[in-house]
């Protein structure tokens, strides 16, 4: 389908971004790649009246070494993250879930920041930026502010970021010496997740010292396993160990039921999804 | 109204368009070049993709305004004169069609494969090619005329 008509702003900074925003209303959508919006526009899910084009903004097409970070723009594409020298070096779990969101064209335009502010709670890229405790700088009229991964995704295609604000850039720490793993399980190649598991842990002489665990699809929004990862921390970095860890994956999750899983199965998937994204963040 | 120049198939083009133009309309209703083909119409089967500054695309999922000063190649400007370029060539070579109605896409989404990765193995082809759905031919012969063509291609440079 064609979707309803629009006004068509491109910004050339931020603050136009914001201006445009603030002058359209409560009917505006922010345009990156385009790749999750176009579809709602032609599906007419949703006909706002004013399309603000972000991709075009210098700052938000950028990524920074802040020395114990990076910060990476929000207009950034899936393909550029994929490729990125300093973001396979430093957080090789997001270059890695990368390659495995959509398919080359979709990456060719999608962005990292269009993929966390439309949240989909199938999305690849959001579990991984939960996993990681990244922060969200997020431009609005009053100036900016900062909000943590555990806040920023709220529900069911819902994030803090308000009609009248725009995601600048994603900040994500550094785990250098820590292995890390994307685990996804899907009907077909380019299909969205039933289920994925972001994983990252740190083995120090054969015991965890550090773990991170994330779930993809398993509620409204990615969910830190928490019983997993303080099962996991302390303990040795074994098959039996970890399995027997990751066996609390689905506890406190909210699961739903659709044509491509039942939620029962979900929280099957979770736990053996779990097993081995940790598994091979471990190198075992 | 908002107006674009983008250079398609190596000319320049100018267009005015409404900012909901998708660029796959674009191409085909107001320049003519039907050679790209409209498919799901839901940004999944890959029929109407094209190459945006050398990387594939789906032109159904792109606004004709966001190709403004960019360079776009279809499938029709991918032959050099009579010349067909070695995918298209492997393409018929190897049979690797049916109807031919997900060819187009198919093609830019192999010549994009291949610039990026000039000698896959036939899990990448086929990995590289996921966003491409074609329903006749169960895709045996199209993972077949991508590696012939990348076979080509590596002789001809050689």
């Amino acid at each position: 389908m064609i979707p309803s008509t629009f006004d068509y702003v491109k910004a050339g900074s931020v603050d136009e971004a914001v201006a445009a925003l603030a002058e359209a209303g409560d009917d505006a959508k922010v345009l990156g790649g385009g790749q999750s919006l176009l579809p709602v526009l032609r599906l007419r899910l949703n006909a706002p009246t004013v399309i603000v084009d972000v991709s075009g903004v210098d700052e938000m097409r950028t990524v920074a070494d802040e020395g114990g970070s990076l910060l990476i723009g929000a207009a950034v594409t899936t393909y550029e993250v994929m490729h990125h020298d300093a973001i396979k070096a430093s957080v090789p779990l997001l270059a890695q879930a990368a390659g495995l969101v959509a398919d080359p064209a979709i990456r060719h335009r999608g962005t990292f920041g269009g993929s966390c502010a439309h949240a989909d709670p199938a999305g690849d890229l959001p579990t991984v930026a939960r996993a990681l405790d990244a922060e969200f700088v997020i431009a609005g009229p009053g100036g900016r502010r900062t909000v943590g991964a555990s806040g920023f995704f709220v529900d069911y295609f819902t994030t803090a970021v308000q009609p009248d604000e725009v995601l600048v850039a994603v900040r994500v720490p550094k785990l250098d010496g820590w292995g890390a793993h994307y685990e996804k399980f899907h009907r077909t190649a380019q299909a969205w997740a039933i289920v994925g598991v972001a994983a990252a842990v740190k083995v120090e002489g054969g015991t965890i010292t550090g773990a991170r665990v994330a779930l993809t699809n398993m509620g409204p929004s990615p969910v830190r396993a928490s019983s997993v990862e303080s099962a996991l921390v302390g303990g040795p970095a074994t098959q039996e160990a970890i399995s027997a860890a990751a066996q609390s994956a689905a506890d406190g999750t909210s699961p739903t039921s659709d044509t491509h899983a039942q939620a029962d199965f979900r929280e099957h998937l979770a736990r053996v999804l779990t097993a081995r994204a940790v598994a091979k963040a471990a190198g075992i | 109204m908002t107006h674009i120049d983008v250079t398609v198939d190596g000319i320049t083009r100018h267009g005015d368009v409404e900012p909901r133009r998708l660029l796959v309309h674009w191409l085909r209703e107001d320049l003519g070049l039907v050679g790209t083909t409209v498919g799901c119409d839901t940004s999944n089967c890959g029929a109407c993709t094209v190459l945006v500054d050398g990387r594939s695309v789906k032109s159904c999922n792109m606004l004709a305004v966001q190709a403004d000063g960019h360079e776009i190649t279809t499938i029709q400007g991918l032959a050099d004169g009579d010349e067909w370029h070695p995918v298209q060539k492997a393409f018929k070579e190897c049979h690797g069609l049916q109807c031919g109605y997900c060819t187009p896409g198919m093609v830019m989404a192999s010549v994009d494969l291949l610039s990026e990765n000039p000698d896959p193995t036939e899990e990448e082809i086929r990995n590289g090619l996921e966003g491409n759905l074609c329903r006749c031919t169960g895709y045996h012969n199209i993972v077949k005329a991508v590696a012939t063509a990348a076979a080509e291609m590596k002789g001809a440079s050689a």
